[in-house]
């Protein structure tokens, strides 16, 4: 193409781009099409990508294509395989996204839709994008080390072990928080619950084909698996409607808690191949046939966003989870811009597949472009909803009441309209006896993803598609479960062997289960305090979560920081430097008020001191007193885990510092460790 | 004519990305790389193969939030 067409091209992405993101902000009528987020997420994407990421990748990392990459050097047609980089693209794009970025977005919706869509736009293309691109490369140049493995290696000894801690704590609240999100969807509901028990036996049935009837025939046992998902969603239909089966599945929220506990627990010490490896492949089919079916549907139906920009509740008073827009907007929207998990995948088990290191900006940065996008869409889903209703499904019983009558009457005295009649029948829509207090995310964004998908493709589905939706967060909330109790039992493991060598064996049944119990309490305790919290509990959790994924990201961004300042790079160091900066400010401040505020609805101190007056005064129900003692234990709990948290990432950004200071004043530090350059002698690789 | 040749490549992504082809693309890169060896490891069967591959798989962090 002719340069001057190509670069008017360019200028007109930028002026659409620009119309539809200024449109988004300045909008303040009744409701704005979810065309303008589309409008504005691809073009701000397709700009970061051509420009921002190809700087990044020619000027600061200094990719280099004839460099022969660790699956080339290494290839053992087992995990260093040089691979396509579509391929490869699918892999990594499959492994980052999660549930997170479906959940955070919907939460976020709190304050309005304008200040979640600018933050997974800004946050990925700045942030995200950056910290995963950044990671991979530096990983990739080190034969796919671990972000703790890099942290030791470049840091010291010091930050290693606090990647290491960091990973661990992380995962332990993730677990909780997915798992209380899943007993919410499943509460009172034998639709649901019964679909998501079904997808426990067709599990264990498609590992049985894999293994033994057809063994590694994956395609054909994951259609096989999809169909059967599909049938346990009509046939949840089929009990509901059934008196006596109904009953069987019809549960409050402690026992169904004890239930995901018992299932971890399980998953965690029986071989993959019965559990966790075909419930993974089934859920990577569903949800990306599931994203694509929303991206789809949201582009044909086009419908209209009804939540305003901003509402009330960026003062920090929000129903769903206390605290102000800055800093808890961007502690909420985690995954869908910015996730520290990611490093763990961008280093390890990706860098090990690139054939070439030109690779790594579509891999890397490619990728948090999609997830950022599966966001944007998560967004659309919770605020295409009568902002009334949103407020309806997602505030919890505590903080607007337990009946129907007094929820509607508080949510309208905040100005959004409901009715008890309008949230009957749409639960009765739905299937489900109420929709009421459903806090977490999973049912609104499955009601947004109901309406969105019954009107795409036919009407008169609302229950089946609602259904679908909650089974589909599901199978993926409960693959992330089983995969992270897995992977937390082999990082405490690997730590016990230091005191024990016995210990740190990962084949000797004794240590694997008593490893596995002591991750599988760790997050059972924190899912067994949210579901007995009547403030919902992920009111706690999701932002306990959401620090804890902010600081790992910020210790991924001091490696890359301080590898670039040790190499030579000091004055690009702040496209890492930048969004750490950033984070560190984030993450201090909401660690800060989440222990001093005096607000009950975010300081944890204040929350267990004023839980302790009231329990000394005597104006707790009886049922209340009962769980009192309990709660106030746990907000000091959480409170002091923050403090680590925060003097975590203190600790890491010291060590940082000193080593970049060390380093800039000529004094001895680590040398970097680079393999040494190898000249590349592999040609395209096909798909 | 461009259409099967499409619709091949599609395919042939899929099983790729799914690792229905794991043990076919394995027993290529054996007979390449260890025809040249005077004692090769045995070859190992579908099932053995399988069995590595997915304790393999999932022996680190895959899956994120």
């Amino acid at each position: 193409m002719n340069k001057t067409i190509k670069q008017a091209l360019w200028v007109l992405i930028a002026i659409l781009g620009a119309g539809a993101v200024g449109g988004i902000a300045l909008n303040r009528g009744e409701s704005i099409n979810a065309m303008w987020f589309i409008t504005a997420a691809l073009c701000v994407y397709a700009i970061a990508y051509r420009f921002y990421s190809a700087w990044i990748a020619t000027k600061v990392l200094l990719v280099d294509e004839t460099r022969a990459t660790p699956a080339e050097r290494l290839d053992n047609g087992r995990d260093y395989v040089p691979t396509n980089r579509w391929i490869v693209f699918g892999h990594h794009f499959a492994a980052i996204a999660g549930p997170g970025p479906l959940i955070g977005p919907t939460l976020a919706a709190q304050f309005g839709y304008l200040p979640g869509t600018l933050w997974i736009l800004i946050g990925a293309v700045l942030g995200g994008a950056v910290q995963d691109m950044v990671t991979l490369f530096l990983s990739t140049r080190r034969n796919g080390r671990s972000l703790g493995q890099m942290a030791r290696d470049e840091l010291g000894p010091i930050g290693g072990i606090a990647a290491l801690i960091g990973t661990l704590a992380i995962m332990i609240i993730l677990i909780a928080v997915l798992g209380l999100v899943v007993v919410n969807a499943m509460k009172h509901s034998p639709w649901a619950t019964s679909t998501v028990v079904a997808t426990i036996p067709i599990a264990v049935f498609i590992g049985l084909y894999m293994r033994n009837i057809r063994p590694g025939k994956v395609l054909e046992a994951s259609l096989l698996g999809v169909v059967l998902l599909l049938l346990a969603v009509a046939g949840g239909g089929w009990i509901d409607h059934q008196p006596g089966l109904r009953a069987i599945f019809d549960h409050d929220g402690l026992p169904l808690a004890v239930g995901v506990i018992v299932y971890g627990f399980a998953a965690a010490i029986l071989p993959v191949w019965m559990l966790l490896a075909p419930r993974d492949y089934l859920s990577t089919f569903m949800k990306l046939g599931t994203i694509m079916l929303l991206a789809v549907a949201i582009i044909l139906l086009q419908p209209e966003v009804k939540m305003p920009a901003l509402t009330q509740f960026t003062d920090g008073s929000g129903p769903i989870f206390g605290g102000a827009l800055f800093p808890f907007v961007f502690i909420t929207v985690a995954c869908g811009a910015i996730s520290g998990f990611h490093a763990l995948i961008a280093s390890g088990t990706t860098p090990k597949l690139l054939a070439n290191e030109r690779d790594i900006r579509m891999i890397g940065y490619g990728s948090m472009l999609l997830e950022s996008f599966v966001a944007i869409m998560a967004m659309i889903a919770a605020t295409v909803l009568d902002p009334g209703v949103f407020f309806a499904i997602n505030s919890p019983a505590g903080v607007v009441g337990r009946d129907a009558a007094t929820a509607v009457a508080t949510i309208n005295s905040w100005g959004f309209a409901v009715t008890v009649e309008q949230m009957e029948n749409l639960a009765r829509q739905m299937g489900e006896t109420t929709l009421f207090a459903r806090t977490g995310g999973a049912p609104s964004l499955a009601v947004g993803m109901a309406s969105i998908f019954s009107s795409a493709f036919g009407q008169g589905m609302l229950a089946f598609w609602y259904h679908f939706a909650i089974m589909f967060e599901a199978v993926f909330i409960l693959t992330t479960l089983d995969a992270g109790t897995r992977v937390g039992r082999f990082m405490l493991q690997d730590m016990l062997g230091n005191i024990s060598p016995r210990l740190g064996e990962t084949s000797w049944y004794p240590s694997v289960l008593f490893s596995s119990a002591l991750v599988v309490a760790g997050w059972g305790y924190f899912l067994y305090i949210g579901v007995i919290d009547p403030n919902g509990g992920v009111n706690i959790l999701w932002p306990l979560f959401g620090i804890a994924n902010q600081m790992l990201a910020a210790i991924a961004l001091c490696v890359g920081t301080a590898i670039l300042i040790k190499s030579g790079r000091l004055k690009y160091a702040w496209v890492t430097g930048f969004p750490l900066l950033w984070l560190v400010v984030v993450t201090t401040t909401a660690a800060w008020q989440k222990i001093v505020s005096p607000d009950v609805r975010i300081g944890f101190f204040a929350a267990a001191d004023d839980l302790s007056a009231k329990l000394a005064a005597g104006v707790l129900t009886p049922e209340q007193a009962k769980v009192a003692p309990q709660l106030i234990f746990n907000q000091h709990l959480d409170a002091w885990l923050t403090m680590f948290f925060i003097a975590v990432l203190w600790i890491v950004i010291l060590d940082m510092l000193r080593v970049s200071f060390r380093n800039l004043s000529g004094k001895p530090v680590s040398s970097v460790t680079e393999t040494p350059y190898v000249p590349t002698r592999l040609g395209k690789v096909q798909a | 004519m461009n259409l099967v040749h499409w619709g091949h490549l599609c395919w042939r992504f899929i099983r790729r990305l799914s690792g229905d082809d794991a043990y076919e693309r394995y027993v290529a890169h054996y007979r390449d790389s260890h025809e040249t060896m005077l004692n090769p490891p045995p070859m190992l069967t579908r099932r053995e193969f399988y069995r590595w591959y997915q304790e393999d798989k999932w022996n680190g962090p895959n899956r994120c939030c």
